[in-house]
């Protein structure tokens, strides 16, 4: 499996990579780490005549809180958010599907940035954006944009980027004393992507009453999505056994999966159910803590 | 237990010595196929078909052949002028080497690319346009002998369906009628699902034809070197390939597993091409040519077990409808279209049974690879040990306790077994009741009542296999007519230093360290001293290959034998230089001495310098020896495995507790290989029985064709494995040893079948078919539960 | 089309050479380079075979792009330990019997390698999962976990001595 002939262009800073793909125009792609983009190109699903890398780009690499947001650069690996110790300790669910994501060699080279900016419903990343309301912003020919998480995602492998925009932070709202957030994913064998994925995100006031809950599912849908029916159920509420098993239920009626070697839809439907409601039960254990 | 003869340092039998192969795999310098590049190396890359059955219209070269660097395109016909374009397979079917008018499965070869780099033949196979009619596929083997079904093969003679042919064994009217009367009938359709051996390293082959010295030279991913060598020499003999000046090197493998038996057809283009071309053209498979191509198991059978009331078997029939593709290209030996599926009656001792097998033609890949197992022996254990345990459960008895009613006994044998074997060996019982020892059966008995009681699914399955290995004795054993022996040949240098080469060739198996034992066991040089060399067809004797787990019982056999005739030469010169008569001179490991004058000795070190330096008068100087060594018998290694699993009801997730393999695969040379072995293979057990198997579609579509799809485990879903021994030593056997590599990829999937149809009983589901997957587990309980 | 000169260290030495856009890193390596160590099993990046150190970092060099590893500090199998020598890793491999044919043992070591420097005392989860996307068909792997366990302890006793 090899590539079909393309031109290879490296960049070392947004702005170059906005000139060179606005006059490349729609035969080029950025490529970050690649590990969306190149073996789509070896199977000759993606036949781009040019590849703009840009992981080249300095400053895109860094995880940080600053003000009431957490800034994630766009090129930061897998690999550098699982060994980041201000995500271990204050955002768990990272963690979670940084352990399910393929495997470490994948990790160490595939980034944040690619697995939003591929807009595809298997990667885990979409769904913990979504339930987390991450701001996506991305540098174009006309300036800076910052892409709120529900806007971003148009359709099959299709986001709000412009084909020159480049993804350049993921900002997230910082997490609070009585937030928590859990993912996890059933897959056939370890690295494989989501028979289905549920990502949780819920912070609650001192009374443990619900203020804000976002809930994102993974590749059970042909655009990543976000269960606003759910999530409307528990805010504002004191979260019950009862309210949690009605959003399980929820979950399982909403997504919209397909029968295909990951199981038949009605199976799916069902590990959405079970699966949102442990991903609610662990995010609350963790917002309790 | 065995008892070690030798010494760590000479390394015999029995000891657990380091493995003299790893340095170099250690440092890179494995030597595999696609390392091999010579001068003028052209690449060769096949175009293939996307259509399942089609007529092909045309085949246009020319944007290919326009591209810089492509060389040649070949098709069907221009293999034709040659005679070239079908083979014979070795079961008397034929099957093409490329198509000039109908491709019959998907990822067919249609036809090949040839150019100065891998990168521009995979451009030039881009730039092939072949336009192609697509037909409707036949797909399901139960409508293969419809009376609407295409007509697969025309080209055959004489051919009217999709029948290849029927098979039977064993008496049908007898077995039949005690099923009749039986108290208790069980019956089960067991599909084994078509998998592939998925070796890390695909095949390929680098083939390099000297149009000067008429010379063929071809690195191949083979388990086979002669017998490849002799079929090229069959196949190609007309256009002037000459057995002589063909020289098959197989250098290192990277995993075999059977699917490196086969001759498939880019290797034929590729000799065709380099004969054509006079450069040497090499073809590496990437993954999704190598996993929709070949195949193994496929065989939907239909099974009846009768027993009287208290769990006493009686009878057992199993008719089987295998599913070949449009070729039976099976590499199994001649007389034996089903290979030993006739093991099917397994460990048990009753009187009557029947096995029948119809085989037919659908537009999927040929293949029919005994992987990992000799010819169908896991098609046919499946089937018994899920019988056996539905039997079991259908008369609320323990597995365990049926399956001790039933044993053959160790008095018993040689066992004659109701469909013709003669089983060596076996002591059954104390095999079985060390596995539950090991894994504590009774006390998960105990928690699985527990954990029922509580609503929870836990299960615990037991297999207890009889393999047969070790083919075998020329009276019935041959491929292409040639007697399925196997050869060694031993020269011992005058340093006392030894060169041995065999006819087999090993995929990982460790045949450098474990033959280097056997003859450090016979002769008493050190294991280290040893130098073992197989696989190259200008060098190593004559032999049948490395598959059916046979290296040891046919190849380990011979090497015994060689230096026996070694030690018996070595006698003569003992008694030379010790100036004492033959009769007088006795041998202990490494040394001849003199009856009872034990001072007096000889090192056979010493004995190999005389060879060369001080010949006794008359003797022919020198200290080699080969031996052919025919088998008397099969072996037949065996053991107990049990699984405990527990199931999740509310999404079917499996998790395999525990594991634990009892094997008896009769006396071992190599305790670590042997564990080795067998962990590898129950790997390859646990991946048909819940992950693996190849998917098609209606239309005859392969989709799981990568390794994103096609789930080999990964260290994750491989548990950790807990192993332990018996030995009862094969009788025939110069070594009592059996073979063993196979055993755990026959044992692991029934038992682990065994245990989740366990843990599903209690909510009806009596069977399911592997590979069982959550989804499947979850599908089962809803139809369960919609029933109840 | 499209050509590039790249330089970068492999195995220490200094490499450069012109190359197409497309070359993969893993034929630049084998078939450029002539160090057949790397392997190449699946193409799709889930066997692992083809696992190679890039900036101290395990990568799948069939699924990189060769212009892309310009300034690159590469170690193959063939860097490991000079020659004659065996790291603790490749001892370790050859005392358990972690390897049976060989073709995923560059990649398994240098795999481990990596894990061993992210993790240097980890647990059997926690090896079982640190080699998931590293394919092995014939040891079943209990050997290969038990390799590493020993080479963590032999790094482990290395580091203490030289403290």
């Amino acid at each position: 499996m090899i590539p079909a002939n393309f031109n290879y262009h490296k960049v070392t800073s947004v702005k170059e990579a906005i000139a060179l793909s606005t006059e490349l125009g729609e035969e080029a792609k950025y490529m970050s780490g690649g590990h969306s983009l190149l073996p789509m190109m070896k199977l000759r699903f993606a036949t781009p005549e040019h590849i703009i890398d840009i992981s080249k780009i300095e400053g895109l690499s860094y995880i940080k809180e600053d003000g009431d947001m957490l800034k994630i650069g766009a090129m930061t690996t897998q690999t550098e958010m699982e060994h980041n110790d201000l995500l271990k300790e204050n955002y768990p669910i990272m963690g979670d599907a940084i352990w399910l994501t393929a495997d470490p060699s994948v990790r160490n080279v595939g980034t944040l940035g690619g697995n939003i900016a591929h807009g595809d419903a298997a990667n885990d990343q979409p769904a913990l954006m979504l339930a987390m309301r991450a701001t996506v912003v991305a540098e174009g020919a006309d300036g800076t944009k910052s892409i709120p998480i529900d806007e971003f995602f148009h359709g099959f492998y299709m986001t709000a980027l412009e084909p020159s925009d480049v993804l350049t932070e993921i900002q997230i709202p910082k997490a609070k004393k009585g937030s928590g957030g859990a993912y996890v994913k059933i897959e056939r064998k370890v690295g494989d992507y989501a028979t289905a994925g549920v990502a949780v995100h819920v912070e609650l006031d001192d009374n443990g009453v619900c203020q804000q809950i976002g809930i994102g599912l993974t590749n059970v849908s042909a655009v990543p999505m976000r269960l606003e029916r759910g999530e409307e159920v528990l805010r504002g509420q004191t979260i019950t056994d009862e309210l949690i098993a009605q959003v399980g239920k929820i979950a399982s009626e909403d997504c919209e999966p397909e029968s295909d070697l990951r199981g038949s839809e009605a199976y799916k439907r069902s590990v959405v159910d079970t699966i949102t409601k442990r991903m609610l039960n662990k995010a609350l254990e963790r917002a309790r803590q | 237990m065995f008892k070690c003869k030798t010494s760590p340092e000479v390394g015999g039998m029995g000891h657990s010595v380091k493995r003299k192969e790893d340095a170099r795999f250690l440092h890179g310098k494995g030597n595999y196929v696609d390392d091999v590049k010579l001068p003028g190396q052209l690449m060769m890359v096949m175009v293939r078909s996307p259509y399942a059955y089609a007529k092909i219209k045309s085949i246009n070269k020319e944007k290919a052949l326009a591209i810089p660097g492509v060389l040649a395109v070949i098709t069907g016909y221009d293999l034709k002028e040659f005679n070239l374009h079908w083979m014979p397979t070795l079961l008397s079917d034929t099957q093409m080497v490329l198509p000039t008018d109908t491709v019959m499965h998907q990822s067919q070869e249609v036809c090949a690319v040839i150019a100065t780099d891998r990168y521009i033949a995979v451009d030039g196979a881009e730039a092939v346009e072949v336009d192609y009619e697509p037909m409707k596929a036949l797909v399901d083997p139960y409508k293969a002998l419809d009376d609407d079904a295409p007509l697969l093969r025309p080209d055959k003679e004489g051919q009217e369906d999709n029948q290849i042919y029927h098979w039977e064994k064993g008496d049908r009217a007898k077995t039949d009628d005690v099923i009749a009367k039986a108290d208790v009938v069980v019956k089960e359709r067991v599909y084994l699902p078509r998998i592939h051996v998925a070796s890390i390293e695909t095949c390929g082959c680098n083939a390099s034809y000297d149009k000067d010295t008429k010379k063929l030279t071809v690195y191949l991913t083979t388990q086979a070197p002669h017998a490849i060598r002799t079929i090229v020499a069959l196949v190609a003999g007309h256009v002037g390939l000459s057995e002589e000046k063909i020289r098959v090197i197989a250098p290192d493998i990277g995993g075999g597993f059977g699917g490196k038996v086969p001759v498939y057809p880019a290797y034929v283009v590729a000799i065709a091409a380099t004969f054509l071309i006079g450069k040497p053209v090499k073809w590496i498979e990437d993954r999704s040519e190598n996993l929709v191509n070949g195949f193994a198991r496929d065989y939907h059978m239909d099974c009846e077990l009768a027993a009287t009331k208290d769990g006493k078997i009686q009878a057992f029939k199993v008719s089987t409808l295998a599913d070949h593709g449009y070729t039976d290209s099976s590499a199994n030996p001649s007389k034996f279209p089903t290979g030993m599926f006739s093991i099917c009656t397994g460990s048990y001792d009753y009187e009557h049974a029947f096995a029948e097998l119809d085989a037919v033609y659908t537009n999927k890949a040929p293949g029919g690879v005994a992987y990992r197992c000799s010819f169908r022996v896991t098609e046919a254990v499946h089937a018994i040990e899920r019988m056996v345990d539905k039997l079991a459960a259908e008369i609320k008895m323990d597995p365990a306790e049926i399956r001790f009613k039933n044993f053959i006994k160790k008095e018993q044998f040689p066992y004659a077994s109701p469909l013709g074997w003669n089983y060596d060996s076996g002591d059954y019982k104390q095999t079985l009741e060390k596995a539950m020892e090991m894994i504590g059966y009774d006390d998960y008995k105990k928690e699985q009542a527990e954990k029922r009681a509580q609503g929870k699914l836990m299960g615990i399955g037991i297999c207890t296999f009889t393999e047969v290995v070790g083919a075998g004795p020329s009276k019935d054993f041959d491929i292409l007519g040639i007697a399925m022996f196997d050869s060694a040949e031993i020269r011992v240098h005058p340093t006392g230093k030894a060169l041995a080469r065999f006819g087999t060739k090993s995929q990982g198996q460790g045949h450098e360290t474990t033959y280097a034992q056997i003859l450090a066991e016979e002769l008493g040089i050190p294991y280290t001293d040893i130098e073992i060399d197989e696989g190259d067809t200008d060098t190593a004797p004559y032999g049948l290959g490395t598959y059916a787990s046979r290296s040891t019982p046919t190849a380990g056999a011979a090497a015994a034998m060689a230096a026996r005739k070694l030690k018996d030469k070595g006698r003569k010169i003992a008694a030379h230089l010790l100036e004492v008569s033959e009769e007088d001179i006795e041998w202990e490991v490494g040394k001849y001495f003199v009856k009872g004058a034990p001072e007096k000795s000889k090192t056979i070190q010493d004995v190999a310098f005389a060879a060369y330096t001080n010949i006794p008068p008359g003797m022919e100087p020198g200290f080699e020896a080969t031996h052919y060594y025919d088998p008397p018998n099969l072996t037949f290694p065996n053991g107990a495995y049990i699984c405990v699993v527990e199931v999740e009801e509310e999404t079917g997730a499996i998790d395999v507790k525990r594991f634990v393999a009892i094997d008896d695969c009769g006396n071992v040379i190599n305790p670590m290989i042997v564990e080795g072995q067998v962990h590898g293979g129950l790997t390859q057990g646990i991946a048909p029985a819940m992950y693996e198997g190849i998917v098609y579609d209606d239309e005859g579509n392969v989709l799981n064709g990568t390794l994103m799809d096609y789930l080999v485990p990964t260290a994750v879903e491989s548990p950790h494995w807990e192993t332990g021994h018996t030995i009862t030593p094969s009788p025939h056997h110069p070594l009592g040893a059996k073979g063993v590599a196979e055993s755990p990829t026959v044992g692991a999937p029934p038992a682990i079948a065994n245990a989740i149809i366990d843990a599903l009983y209690p909510l009806g589901i009596k069977h399911l078919d592997i590979p069982i997957t959550p989804d499947k587990v979850w599908d089962a309980i809803q139809v369960a539960k919609a029933k109840a | 089309m499209g050509k590039h000169n790249v330089t970068m260290t492999i195995n220490g030495e200094s490499v450069t050479a012109e190359v197409d856009s497309r070359l993969l890193l893993v034929h630049f390596i084998r078939e450029n380079l002539d160090l057949t160590g790397t392997h190449i099993g699946c193409d799709t990046s889930n066997c692992g075979a083809c696992t190679i150190m890039l900036d101290g970092k395990s990568i799948k060099s069939c699924t990189y792009l060769t212009v892309r590893a310009d300034g690159a500090n590469i170690t193959t199998i063939e860097g490991v330990a000079a020659e004659g020598t065996n790291s603790h890793l490749q001892q370790a491999f050859h005392d358990q019997h972690g390897l049976h044919c060989g073709f995923c043992t560059p990649g398994m070591i240098i795999r481990s390698m990596d894990l061993l420097k992210t993790n240097p005392n980890p647990t059997e989860e926690e090896i079982r999962w640190g080699i998931s996307g590293n394919l092995c068909r014939c040891t079943g792997y209990n050997n290969i976990v038990k390799s590493v366990q020993q080479a963590a302890t032999e790094m482990a006793k290395e580091k203490e001595a030289s403290v």
